[in-house]
């Protein structure tokens, strides 16, 4: 399973956010980080992936052209997650995991439900009120909700945006976990680039709707590469259990 | 340990459906409790027992009880029932695809604009052979009404207008309109005002069986296609992007609903005048007692509004002994003070 990109362009009216983008297949059992500054077309790829834009060019996966399939198939295939759960929804957790599967169909939704939930670990929340809960156990929520529905790619648009430490790990964590076990792929919008060097198998650097850098974030991260991209005086350094670390210095002006 | 788990939560989640399944009977024994009252309240003292009587054994009623029974109460009731339910389904809607929880046809300006239009159509009839003049009045206001909600759906869309902006150019709306009812009025001779100032003020005493049966007809078509719609609507409230990347056609979804809608409220406008803050009191309730699954909150938010219009009714022929208040400006006066504490209950989340 994989997934490729073939000269991708998304305007917004005159406007083009990404033009020509075109990247090699993305393999399956890798979590690709989609990382660089505000405005690069990281979000915008996301959502063309996902079918919420349109846009031109190609999105291939296994072979097949995603992109010309309908709204509904395409969406079995590809599971979006949107960056937060809205407040005031007057659902149950379980309930609002077995309400969005319950457009979709099947069987045993309950079942299927509670499963996702239990796969995070947070199946004790099951019955709580979704407003009851923090922005963590929302975010993980939202993730339950897509894992649920079994899908060959996931794409998360800043998952992690708004969490704490503990759920920054947490939800990235069950990402990957659930990754490798499945052999999904899964694509995520980034802005801590050291989550991302931490967590991603391959990272893709966005600058000005281009792709500037691909690759292992090994291979990748380079102070000159942040200097260009983000304006940043920085250091790539390993830690002492052999991770990488960026270390911003200052701004460049 | 899992399967215990799963067994639990089935458990809660049946149990969950049962007290709503429970809530919605029970809104519905109270609706008919209230349509009781109703029936037996009125200027001639006719007791609930004989009003009964008469309803199962025509045959024993005098002429003047059967016309209180046949043209005065029961059309009056059950139009009461009939377009509590339609502005607060309409409502409830409405509430769910603009996710806006101050979303009414009223508050929104939908009930103005079918004002305007049936306004419009009364002081300057379409002169169409072959549809009755009232037909043509709820023609137009249903026309209008569509326009109202159309341009709603544009505003929302435009980039950059927040909940705010929509509420903003939603009680625009009803200052154009009823500005320019106001000028109709102006303009209009001594007959057409009358008409137009009556057909204003919101009153159920213009109930007859047929607009009952195209009321009721409208509601028994929509209502299915609306719980249909329902699960769809249930993501949707859980954010539009969501709904799309599940698959949910965002944009059919939200026309089909826009059309019943407009189609509710403007054949509920239409017959009964301009009726107030039941189509955005009656969903609120209703989400207290049901909360968000519009698989019952549908339902529940039509019952809901069905039963404050019932109890509106019995109000309007207490607060002044032998006078019936047009129940427009009942549901006005109770409904206010409920605005009032949704804005503040809401605060800055406006």
């Amino acid at each position: 399973m994989s997934l490729a990109i073939e000269q991708l362009s998304v305007s917004y009216g005159a406007r083009t956010i990404i033009r020509d983008l075109s990247l090699p297949a993305m393999p399956a059992a890798s979590l690709v980080a989609l990382v660089g500054p505000n405005g690069a077309g990281k979000s915008t790829l996301l959502r063309a992936l996902a079918g919420l834009e349109r846009m031109k060019g190609r999105v291939v996966l296994e072979g097949e052209d995603v992109s010309r399939l309908g709204f509904a198939e395409r969406s079995r295939r590809l599971a979006y997650m949107p960056q937060q759960l809205p407040p005031g929804i007057a659902l149950g957790v379980l309930e609002s995991i077995v309400a969005a599967l319950r457009v979709s169909g099947g069987e045993d939704l309950l079942g299927t439900a509670y499963e996702a939930l239990r796969q995070l670990g947070i199946e004790h929340l099951a019955e709580y009120p979704l407003d009851s809960l923090s922005g963590g156990q929302r975010q993980l929520v939202a993730l339950a909700q897509l894992l649920a529905r079994n899908p060959r790619v996931l794409l998360l648009d800043e998952p992690t945006s708004a969490l704490d430490l503990h759920y920054q790990l947490r939800v990235m964590d069950a990402v990957r976990e659930r990754v490798q076990e499945h052999r999904l792929l899964a694509v995520a919008v980034l802005h801590d680039i050291n989550l991302a060097a931490s967590h991603a198998d391959w990272l893709v650097v966005l600058h000005q709707g281009r792709v500037v850098a691909s690759g292992t974030p090994q291979q990748v991260l380079e102070p000159q590469l942040l200097a260009r991209v983000y304006g940043v005086e920085a250091r790539v350094e390993r830690c002492s259990r052999d991770r990488l670390q960026v270390l911003v210095d200052r701004a460049l002006c | 340990m899992a399967q215990t788990g799963v067994a639990q939560a089935t458990r809660h989640y049946r149990r969950l459906l049962w007290r709503r399944v429970w809530l919605v009977t029970g809104l519905a024994a109270l609706l008919a409790l209230s349509v009781l009252g109703d029936l037996a309240s009125g200027a001639s003292g006719m007791g609930l027992g004989r009003l009964l009587q008469g309803i199962l054994d025509p045959a024993t009623l005098s002429a003047t009880d059967r016309v209180i029974i046949w043209n005065v109460r029961l059309p009056y009731s059950l139009m009461a029932v009939l377009v509590g339910s339609a502005l607060a389904l309409a409502g409830a809607e409405m509430q769910a695809i603009l996710d806006n929880p101050l979303a009414s046809p009223f508050t929104l300006g939908v009930s103005s604009a079918a004002a305007l239009g049936a306004s419009l159509a009364i002081a300057y009839p379409l002169g169409i052979a072959w549809l009755q003049p009232s037909m043509q009045v709820t023609l137009m206001a249903f026309v209008f009404a569509c326009l109202s909600v159309l341009l709603l759906q544009a505003m929302a869309r435009l980039r950059g207008a927040g909940v705010e902006s929509l509420v903003l150019f939603g009680i625009a709306l009803v200052f154009s309109c009823n500005a320019l009812v106001s000028l109709l009025q102006l303009l209009a001779t001594e007959d057409v005002l009358q008409q137009l100032v009556f057909w204003t003020l919101g009153s159920l005493a213009r109930a007859d069986w047929n607009k009952l049966a195209i009321l009721a007809l409208v509601l028994a078509v929509l209502l299915p296609f609306s719980l249909r719609a329902a699960p769809a609507l249930t993501l949707l409230r859980m954010g539009e992007d969501r709904a799309r990347s599940f698959g949910v056609d965002t944009r059919r979804l939200r026309l089909a609903s826009l059309l019943r809608i407009s189609l509710l409220s403007a054949t509920a406008v239409a017959f009964v005048g301009t009726i107030g803050f039941i189509g955005l009191v009656g969903p609120h309730i209703a989400r207290l007692l049901v909360g968000e699954d519009q698989r019952f909150l549908l339902p529940a938010s039509a019952l809901v509004g069905a039963l404050l219009l019932s109890l509106s009714s019995i109000a309007s022929k207490l607060i002044l002994p032998g006078v019936i208040v047009p129940v427009g400006i009942v549901t006005a006066l109770v409904g206010v003070p409920v605005f009032v504490v949704l804005v503040f209950r809401r605060g800055r989340k406006l």
